[in-house]
């Protein structure tokens, strides 16, 4: 493995734990959009906020290293990329200030009507934001971003089948991964209602994001077979896995295991990140920029890796330390939802060692 | 084609000075604000300074509100590498990138430790929490560093070679190390404290002037003021280096700033005035003074705009030496200020009890982030036209996407809104905690943190600002 090949996996990394810790936080922010009103609904917002107040900005900081990890050691594909996709990753821009902005807001401004309006940015914001970087990706795998300063088309490398799909894949995957999370969450917060809806909608978004995921393949098939062929050959084995992790859930969830469920949906969603990039190697833009020829020269490959290697001993740790101390409720600010109104039983909280 | 890339010059250079100079306040903020808020933090925990923990406590809550949209508005930014400048990050991305990546180091701890530092009032042990806030503090100092550098290697680029366009060979401990390291990294680090200590103070200053002066309302004004007033004359000298640096370094840069038309020696130094090709109309000159500030002697040549072409000389020239002399005017009369409460502190233990001193302090936060704009036109503008300094030019790395007007104004309207939208619930916060206050001072005892404390005697208020390494526990 060459060194831009091991730049290009650092990459395939950040990019997975943004679909998982960041999707979960979008994932979050659509169920509370969703939550409906009256005392149901403000609950369900209320564990939304207990369950991502301590961790959302750590999670979007993901976002930033894979931007940088690309614009670093890939510039050219950088230049393509946001220079051809200029539409898309603006409506993204705009999707998280709102987001960001919302989300401060609306705990900070508490019983006034901004908090509301905030609210509602913040899970509108929460839709757009993943979508519009879904019709990135589909712009990417679709081969429709070539090399150059804005040499794709401006609208069609986006706005087509194929990208519409993965975006809205992306909020599929999103709610199902923030779903299946949540059931934990309700767990652990002793609302055993909560619990119940979550894991329902986490079946539901589950079987919507493999409906979508099937439906984005045949398109794929039909408009950029090379990729697809590969999805079934060199990146076989992480499409069964996310397959087989897909389904474990489902089956983990219904017995009401809900740990596993949670590691298997990250699973899921990870596999299926790293088969697209399987599936696209040596490719960083398929058929018009490999990795090879993007890779910046060999010092700064050397800088990118020796910087991750500090990541992992300084950052690694500090995230686990962070939530760690979310999960058994040692940092948090936000006050966790009551128990049902309507069945006033005993809190099944079980701080579980997590 | 060239039509069009020059079309959206105007508007991307826009945008981005915009959200820059929006980001820089809040970047300032993120920087060292979490430092002055550990000095409370530390007193309270030390002298067990109820206030103290108090006001830690909501500066905490203040930096959770800041340090939010900083984080989206630094995203942006990101985006703008791409978005606006997609053929400048597309050919020097390998280059420079190394420093952001360093950079995303340190901010990833601040997110972290910020999370648990802001969030952990409740449940944490007192002196555990307080070191939570510590990596905040040198995460801060870390990014900033390594963000200000890239803007250095800007001015002074190097550890690279290009070929055909192509950039074949790098350096990274060149780029990382660049000359213009020394004196813009400390610049803009002093700036953030300065910045902040004078913001956070002249909010107190306010409250204390509308009558609120209490004990609270006194430690929130020393903490932050004394900060700052020991950053500002270690400023004033950093940044005379830097100009002296520059003068050298990028001497079309500092002829901009003072407005030297023709290389000579004895250049008079001039305040304010308007620049044109024929010299500085209006204004105080003082005979002289330029070239014995540019090399301590007044018989030091001091390098003029006509060493260039027109072309390559920057823009708006008569805006960039006001924001020059605006900058340093600034400056000094926060030193003034700064000697003004250090003589009194030093012979009375107490703030001038004139209104006029409030008053002043009041203004200085408004003075300071005016000072860091006006800096940032200064070294920006100044580049110009180059965005690698005598490598590239700004006009080359721009975008070939259409629209940069739309999103240009879009950020306008979304940032306004946003600014107007932090103040207003920073208000919202401010006044519900003065509420709390009127009704815990009729209970006979407010919410300190780590559960209430009566009884503990209000310690005399000993310097504040000092011991604030916090080693000793």
């Amino acid at each position: 493995m060459t060194s831009a090949d091991a730049v290009a996996a650092v990459l395939w990394v950040g990019i997975a734990f943004y679909a998982v810790f960041g999707g979960a936080d979008f994932g979050a922010g659509l169920w509370a959009l969703f939550a409906g009103g009256g005392t149901r609904g403000r609950r369900i917002r209320e564990l939304v906020d207990w369950a991502i107040g301590p961790v959302w900005e750590s999670n979007h900081v993901w976002l930033i290293f894979v931007l940088v990890v690309l614009w670093t050691a890939f510039s050219a594909a950088f230049e393509a990329i946001t220079s051809t996709l200029f539409i898309p990753l603006s409506l993204v821009a705009l999707g998280i200030v709102l987001r960001g902005a919302g989300f401060a807001f609306h705990t900070t401004a508490r019983g006034s009507r901004g908090r509301v309006l905030a609210q509602r940015l913040f899970g509108l914001s929460s839709l757009l934001t993943p979508f519009f970087m879904g019709t990135v990706a589909g712009a990417v795998a679709g081969g429709r971003v070539p090399v150059g300063n804005a040499a794709g088309d401006a609208v069609t490398s986006w706005l087509n089948p194929l990208s519409l799909l993965i975006g809205a894949l992306f909020v599929a995957t999103s709610a199902y991964l923030s779903a299946v999370f949540l059931v934990r969450e309700a767990r652990r917060a002793g609302v055993a209602d909560l619990e119940r809806a979550f894991t329902a909608r986490a079946l539901g978004a589950g079987l919507a994001a493999a409906a979508v995921g099937l439906a984005a393949l045949l398109v794929l098939r039909a408009d950029a077979r090379p990729l697809f062929d590969r999805l079934f050959d060199q990146a076989l084995p992480p499409v069964i896995v996310s397959a087989l992790c897909g389904l474990g859930v489902l089956a983990l969830l219904r017995r009401r295991s809900v740990r596993g469920a949670r590691a298997l949906a990250v699973g899921a969603v990870a596999a299926l990140i790293w088969a697209w990039g399987i599936a696209q190697f040596p490719y960083l833009l398929p058929r018009t920029l490999t990795i090879a020829e993007a890779a910046a020269p060999r010092p700064t490959l050397t800088g990118v890796l020796l910087v991750f290697g500090v990541a992992i001993v300084l950052v690694l740790p500090a995230l686990g330390l962070l939530y760690t101390l979310a999960q058994r409720d040692l940092i948090g600010d936000a006050e966790r939802p009551e128990a049902d109104p309507r069945r006033p039983s005993a809190p099944n909280a079980t701080p579980g060692p997590s | 084609m060239i039509l069009a890339v020059s079309s959206q010059l105007a508007p991307a250079r826009s945008q981005m000075a915009f959200t820059l100079g929006f980001h820089i306040v809040l970047a300032s903020l993120g920087v060292a604000f979490p430092a002055i808020m550990l000095i409370a933090h530390y007193r309270g925990l030390r002298h067990d300074d109820a206030d103290a923990l108090r006001l830690a406590q909501r500066w905490s809550k203040v930096t959770a509100v800041t340090v939010a949209v900083g984080a989206v508005t630094g995203t942006v930014l990101s985006f703008e590498f791409g978005l606006l400048w997609p053929a400048f990050t597309g050919r020097f991305g390998g280059v420079f990138g190394i420093l952001f990546a360093v950079e995303g180091i340190f901010f990833f701890l601040e997110a972290i430790f910020v999370a648990i530092y802001i969030f952990g009032w409740k449940r944490l042990s007192g002196w555990a929490h307080f070191w939570t806030g510590v990596p905040i503090v040198i995460a801060g100092l870390g990014g900033a560093a390594a963000v200000v550098a890239v803007n250095s290697w800007m001015n002074q680029p190097q550890g690279f070679t290009l070929t055909g366009g192509k950039v074949t060979g790098v350096d990274p401990l060149k780029v990382i190390f660049n000359p213009a390291v020394p004196y813009e990294v400390p610049h803009m680090i002093l700036a953030a404290y300065l910045v902040t200590g004078f913001v956070v103070a002249s909010v107190y200053a306010v409250g204390m002037l509308r009558g609120r002066r209490d004990r609270h309302h006194r430690l929130g004004l020393l903490i932050p003021l004394t900060v700052a007033c020991i950053a500002t004359p270690l400023q004033f000298a950093v940044g005379d280096t830097a100009a002296r640096s520059i003068a050298k370094d990028q001497p079309v840069k500092f002829a901009a700033m003072e407005c030297v038309q023709r290389t000579s020696t004895d250049v008079t130094e001039y305040l304010g005035g308007r620049c044109t090709p024929d010299g500085v109309k209006g204004g105080i000159g003082i005979p002289g003074l330029d070239s014995f500030l540019v090399g301590w002697s007044t018989s030091t040549q001091v390098t003029g705009l006509d060493t260039v072409p027109p072309d390559d000389r920057p823009p708006a020239n008569t805006m960039l030496h006001w924001a020059f002399d605006a900058m340093v005017g600034i400056c000094s009369a926060l030193i003034v200020l700064g000697l003004w409460f250090g003589l009194v502190w030093w012979r009375r233990r107490d703030i001038p009890r004139t209104k006029w001193f409030l008053r002043a302090v009041a203004l200085s936060g408004a003075a300071a982030v005016a000072a860091l704009e006006c800096g940032w036109i200064v070294t920006e503008v100044g580049r110009q036209p180059w965005i690698v300094y005598n490598v590239m030019r700004t006009e080359d790395a721009i975008t070939g996407a259409s629209g940069v007007w739309v999103t240009f104004v879009a950020t306008l309207l979304l940032y306004t809104v946003l600014g107007v939208a932090t103040v207003l619930t920073l208000r919202a916060m401010a006044r519900r905690w003065r509420t709390e206050d009127e009704g815990a001072a009729a209970d006979g005892g407010g919410d300190a943190p780590y559960g209430p404390r009566p009884g503990s005697p209000p310690p005399t208020p000993a310097p504040v600002g000092g011991g604030s390494s916090g080693g000793e526990a």
